[in-house]
């Protein structure tokens, strides 16, 4: 699958991802992929998914989010939700995400 | 189509049935979603209704692409059928492996593929945006997943969401 690595960023400690407009598992896959590669190369210390644009997800998004957390987590690290719609926020803090993510909207 | 009050017409339509077979391959996911989409237009659904319905199909799709048939391909079935009082039901077919314990599949967190990082909460999704859920499910011969909705009930928010609230010390 393509990879799309304008879509990640690294800012400080901080590793930033551009989620696609549609978060489901055909897509899932590959982000998880460049993400871990990215956390693995660069001792990224903290994640953050950036919903700006995306205007679908399902459960694979929290798959993802998950996933990222456990990998960072144990090193002391954060991850962070911004500029997600207000459903997807909704979907976020309805699934219990809140406990383990910050959401910022 | 909304009146001038904004308000949602009420409309007589004829019942309406389709029936897509489509390959178990990751990509028909958005397929499935909008076909599902399109074929509910009829009833102006609001943004968070038709939300709720590509969400719920496309859980019930992915499980059959991952769990009916092991992410190794077949075929998916998706009938949907609106009546003339614009209730939805939607059935998601595989011929796939099967569920050998229903209830516990869909249990919110359970997941046969952890190593693949899902989240366990398709079911519970599937549950929360729709009204009704029915799983049928026989071993080597495959699982229904058949999921309805009506449009004049007022909105909820997914209280079985609500109650699956993510343990961080005993899951993560």
């Amino acid at each position: 699958m393509e990879k799309k690595m304008e879509e990640y960023a690294i800012i400080d400690d901080y590793l930033c991802i551009k989620m696609p407009g549609e978060v489901d598992h055909h897509g899932a896959a590959n982000i998880r992929e460049c993400a871990d590669q990215l956390i693995l190369d660069d001792k990224v210390k903290n994640i953050v998914f950036d919903f700006e644009n995306t205007t679908f997800m399902d459960s694979s998004g929290l798959g993802i989010i998950i996933g990222r957390y456990r990998k960072i987590s144990c090193f002391g690290g954060k991850v962070y939700a911004i500029n997600a719609s207000e459903r997807i926020g909704r979907l976020l803090r309805a699934s219990g995400m809140s406990s383990i993510i910050e959401i910022l909207t | 189509m909304e009146n001038e009050n904004g308000t949602r017409q009420n409309k007589q339509f004829a019942e309406n049935d389709i029936c897509i077979e489509f390959d178990a391959i990751s990509e028909n996911e958005g397929l499935a979603r909008v076909v599902i989409a399109a074929f509910i237009s009829r009833v102006d659904p609001t943004l968070d209704e038709l939300e709720d319905v590509k969400t719920a199909v496309s859980e019930a799709v992915t499980n059959a692409i991952i769990h009916g048939y092991g992410e190794r391909g077949g075929r998916v079935v998706m009938r949907a059928h609106l009546t003339e009082e614009n209730e939805l039901s939607v059935e998601i077919i595989d011929r796939g492996v099967g569920i050998a314990d229903v209830v516990q599949a869909m249990q919110p967190l359970y997941t046969s593929a952890a190593e693949n990082e899902r989240s366990g909460m398709g079911f519970s999704f599937m549950e929360a945006f729709m009204d009704r859920l029915e799983v049928e499910s026989s071993i080597g011969e495959g699982t229904v997943v058949h999921m309805w909705k009506s449009f004049s009930a007022e909105e909820k928010l997914a209280p079985i969401l609500q109650a699956a609230v993510w343990n961080s010390s005993s899951r993560v």
